[in-house]
């Protein structure tokens, strides 16, 4: 039950924020906050209480459509779990860095950020393929509206190529869903939805395959992979800040997480097959991606495409085949929401202070504002992969365990961090460092702005330096993945 | 004809009293409320009686009509969609300058010819019912006199649906020749035949004058033009009504149970089918008129209707139908929309006239967003769960071409969809919430409209159970 209201408090969240926003827009930003970190309060008191419990925390189900044996059918794992809180900190960073961007229809601004947080949360408990598709789903039309109201310039054409990538990949999600289960039915004769009846159907190799890649290609837009990013950089630009952390911090990591949970279990065999693949893909798009970054003048635009090339380590990860590398590809997936969600939240302070995005109009701005620049230095060294902070150990575990797979791809991935390390520079020292030649005079960080940063850096730190509460938490979830993934360490060269 | 008979005839029996009646009360004093109020209540005791005919039913009245549980559930959406019809017509008209009591009488005559479709089993009903049907629609098209645009319409209409028709019959003609049977279950016979010439040339006219009324491609050059220039409660009804009689009767002597309809109509209803998605989404893209749009749209939704309907087996008569259902509630929902914003000099229908109306009224604009994206199948509206059933019903008969159809053309269609709601949501300098009277009966039926939406997106069992019960009196 706990499960269904951590859903229904967003909900109705969203909701009497929009009706408080009618009286007074600060009621409405703290009803949206107090809403949201009941949820966080929530989910971290289900974390201590099953700490080292097996792999389930908590199920409910419930009968929905019983002619197609589709049910209301939730769980929390550690996975899950680590991922929700990831969901309600993003969120709460969310609602605080548009306390003063968004002044214009508060009310509806925050019905849509709790609406698109109860649909990530509903596709991270989903144990029903065809609620996890109505989640997946649902998930598109209030971030839509995000980006779509609030955005910046090009903020329609944004959003409707956002919708419609999402859209077909989706689709095609969904026929495999509903062949997976004929098929079930056709071999065992009951018609189900439900994730651990699906696991066992026995598939012919060839229809593994293409099933693997219906659902592959919604994950592969989400995630995003190279060449399906394209959305990508277009939707993170001209969100709102908010929208910009929250699809760069949850939305792309629902793409990662359906890879683990979905693809891998239920088709153990074709993902072997196709691991070289992925793993070149992955390899393709961290390198892609950071060349990118690297020639972007628009700040925002830069720290848009660092996601694709970070992104190229988690399904480097995910398809190495091993546990190590699986685990790096998770705390990568948190480390990542973190550090790139305060790069965009950065970038949002820029912008409300100096209304340009633009490198070439920013530097010296260390002068003027030490604290932001600082802050700014730190989540730069992060998203470079700096020792000691969050990103370092998950690059370094998804190199370590890539590396028993295939040596020559693991090398090139390196080579990735090499180009992390110029646009890690690119930004500290385009932006803060050297001469002020445009003498800007701003205000540095206030209060409120050190409230979002200041813990945003504990937990890179935290990450960086203890990650293995998060390991031993993931650990159960991860193991069960891999039963059904023999080891990979044939490919070795 | 005995009392049981009477019984199961009765909801046919009741609508053409209904429109006697009106008829008579229009003679003595012409009262615009009376009248629409003697509508309504002819077309709720139709719909009542479908209960009663309940327990009169399988029968069969002469050689010309069947009632089964099959007849009763679309003759069930039929006088829905009609009562809907009427309860938008009414606040529409009254804006208008013209003779407003002979609109119902056409109304019922139209819904009337529609349901003889549903339950015709002859060539002579069907072709009875088809043209009491057509020549309804010929003068609701053009009943507002003073526009050049709706009298356009309703020319263009006569002429092609009169062309159609003839078709039609010289199909039915050539397979009464080959067959000697004027039953309608020489279709599915004239399928077996696909060798000879006569029956397959039949069926192709007859085809013809089918894929006329559904609107598919390549029979749908009317389409847009018919809407455009129609009053709006008119372009409701042929969207609804006029396509739902057509789409049961095929569905119900083409239906093929086991493995689909397969063959050379198999092929061309096929085609057909895939020509009706692609082109119906991709001529959408560049419309800016929002009745255009949908009509269509309309062309890709009986596409989607289709591919359920190719499928065949146990699934496919149930997926189409609930798909029908949900298409229905939802396009009655979007032109009731439109109804309500339109004002007495113009319809609203260029997205322009859509621009930043969340602003202004927020609750309409809810719906009709509610509405559009429920035409575009996004979950917890009824549309998704109807293209679900589709994909189901095409994915359990592994027809995967159709299926990819249907998701690449979805798609494109989301498009257009999101167009209007974009212009929903645009920033313009017309902010201020607008406070304007709504006629209490169409904000009645908008209102109940909006709740089935979702009602049939989240919780579509009773429904559905009722549909899979009665198509299984198709056999």
């Amino acid at each position: 039950m706990a499960l269904l209201i951590l859903i229904a408090i967003l909900i109705f969240g969203g909701i009497a924020s929009w009706i408080a926003a009618s009286r007074s827009a600060t009621m409405a930003r703290w009803i949206a906050l107090v809403f949201i970190g009941v949820d966080f309060v929530l989910t971290i008191s289900i974390w201590f209480a099953n700490l080292g419990h097996a792999r389930w925390y908590q199920e409910c189900s419930f009968q929905w459509i019983p002619q197609f044996g589709i049910r209301l059918h939730l769980a929390v794992d550690g996975l899950s779990l680590i991922m929700l809180l990831l969901t309600y900190f993003l969120g709460i960073m969310a609602i605080l860095c548009s306390w003063t961007e968004i002044r214009e229809r508060t009310g509806f601004f925050h019905f849509n950020l709790l609406w698109v947080l109860a649909g990530i949360t509903g596709v991270f408990l989903s144990m029903d393929l065809f609620l996890f598709y109505l989640f997946w789903e649902l998930m598109l039309v209030p971030m839509y509206l995000l980006i779509g109201i609030w955005g910046h310039e090009r903020r329609i054409y944004a959003a409707t190529k956002f919708f419609l990538f999402t859209q077909l990949s989706g689709l095609m999600m969904l026929i495999a869903i509903i062949a997976l289960a004929i098929i079930h039915r056709q071999s065992t004769g009951v018609i189900t939805f439900d994730y651990e009846q699906l696991l066992g159907t026995s598939l012919e190799p060839s229809t593994a395959l293409l099933l693997m890649l219906g659902f592959f290609i919604a994950f592969a837009v989400k995630l995003p992979i190279f060449p399906l990013h394209t959305w990508l950089p277009d939707a993170h630009t001209e969100a709102p800040t908010a929208g910009s952390v929250i699809l760069a911090g949850l939305l792309l990591k629902t793409g990662a997480y359906g890879l683990i949970r979905f693809v891998l279990p239920l088709f153990p065999e074709a993902s072997r097959q196709l691991a070289p693949l992925m793993m070149t893909i992955g390899v393709i798009g961290i390198l892609y991606g950071a060349v990118l970054a690297v020639g972007q003048s628009d700040l925002k635009r830069l720290v848009a495409y660092t996601s694709v090339s970070h992104l190229g380590f988690v399904l480097l990860g995910i398809f190495a085949g091993n546990q190590i590398a699986l685990e790096g590809a998770v705390i990568q997936m948190v480390s990542h929401g973190i550090s790139t969600g305060a790069l965009f939240i950065l970038v949002g302070l820029l912008q409300e202070r100096m209304h340009t995005r633009q490198i070439s109009q920013m530097g010296g701005l260390w002068e003027t504002m030490p604290s932001l620049s600082g802050a700014g230095l730190v989540f730069a060294m992060a998203s470079l992969g700096l020792p000691g902070l969050g990103d370092f150990v998950g690059e370094f575990l998804v190199l370590l365990g890539a590396y028993r797979a295939n040596v020559s791809l693991t090398v090139l991935a390196t080579l990735g961090i090499l180009a992390a390390t110029l646009y890690g520079l690119r930004i500290g020292q385009g932006a803060f460092h050297g001469p002020n030649p445009h003498h800007w005079n701003l205000p540095d960080l206030g209060f409120r702005e050190w409230a979002i940063l200041g813990p945003m850096m504990a937990c890179m730190l935290w990450i960086g330096l203890y990650p293995q509460p998060i390991l031993n938490t993931v650990r159960p979830s991860l193991g069960a993945v891999q039963q059904s993934t023999p080891l990979q360490e044939i490919v070795r060269r | 004809m005995n009392a049981a008979e009477f019984t199961a005839a009765s909801p046919l029996l009741i609508m053409s009293a209904t429109a006697i009646v009106a008829m008579l009360a229009i003679a003595v004093r012409r009262n615009h409320f009376v009248i629409a109020a003697i509508t309504l209540v002819g077309v709720v005791a139709s719909f009542c009686s479908l209960f009663f005919a309940e327990s009169a039913i399988p029968r069969q009245i002469t050689s010309l009509l069947i009632f089964d549980s099959y007849s009763l559930v679309y003759m069930a959406l039929l006088l829905c969609a009609a009562s809907f019809v009427i309860l938008f017509s009414y606040g529409y008209l009254k804006q208008r300058r013209e003779h407003r009591e002979e609109f119902y009488l056409l109304i019922l005559l139209a819904t009337t010819g529609s349901m003889v479709l549903v339950v015709s089993r002859h060539f002579i009903s069907f072709f009875l019912g088809l043209e009491l049907l057509s020549v309804s629609l010929y003068v609701l098209i053009s009943y507002i006199r003073y526009e050049a645009i709706s009298i356009e319409a309703g020319i263009k209409y006569l002429v092609l649906a009169a062309s159609s028709s003839s078709a039609l019959l010289f199909g039915l003609a050539l397979i009464y020749a080959e067959s000697g049977s004027m039953e309608l279950s020489q279709f599915a016979a004239a399928f077996g035949h696909s060798a000879t010439f006569p029956p397959i040339a039949g069926l192709m006219l007859v085809l013809t004058g089918v894929g006329f009324k559904l609107a598919v491609v390549p029979f749908h050059l009317w389409t847009p033009d018919v809407y455009e220039g129609a009053p709006l409660p008119v372009t409701a009804f042929i969207a609804t009504v006029s396509k739902g009689g057509m789409f049961a009767l095929i569905l119900r002597w083409f239906h093929v149970t086991g493995t689909g309809i397969s063959g050379t109509a198999g092929l061309i209803l096929a085609i057909i089918a895939i020509a009706s998605m692609l082109a119906g989404n991709l001529l959408a893209l560049t419309q800016t008129n929002v009745k255009r749009i949908l009509a269509y749209s309309s062309i890709a939704h009986m596409g989607y209707a289709l591919v359920a309907l190719l499928a065949g087996g146990m699934l496919g008569a149930p997926a189409a139908t609930y798909y029908l259902a949900a298409y229905f509630t939802t396009i009655l929902g979007a032109f009731g929309v439109m109804t309500i914003l339109s004002d007495p000099q113009r319809e609203a229908a260029y997205i322009d006239d859509y621009r930043g109306l969340f602003w202004r009224r927020p609750v309409l604009a809810g719906i009709f967003t509610a509405m559009l994206l429920s035409l575009a199948g996004i979950p917890l509206t009824a549309g998704f769960l109807g293209k679900f059933y589709v994909m189901t019903a095409g994915a359990s008969q592994a027809r995967w071409l159709l299926l990819f159809t249907l998701v690449v053309s979805s798609t494109i269609g989301l498009f257009y969809y999101l167009r209007i709601v974009a212009a929903m949501y645009a920033k313009t300098t017309d902010m201020e919430p607008a406070r304007s009277v709504m006629p209490l009966p169409a904000t009645v039926a908008l209102a109940v409209l909006t709740g089935l939406v979702f009602l049939l997106g989240i919780y579509p069992a009773p429904l559905w159970t009722a549909i899979v019960t009665a198509a299984r009196s198709l056999g």
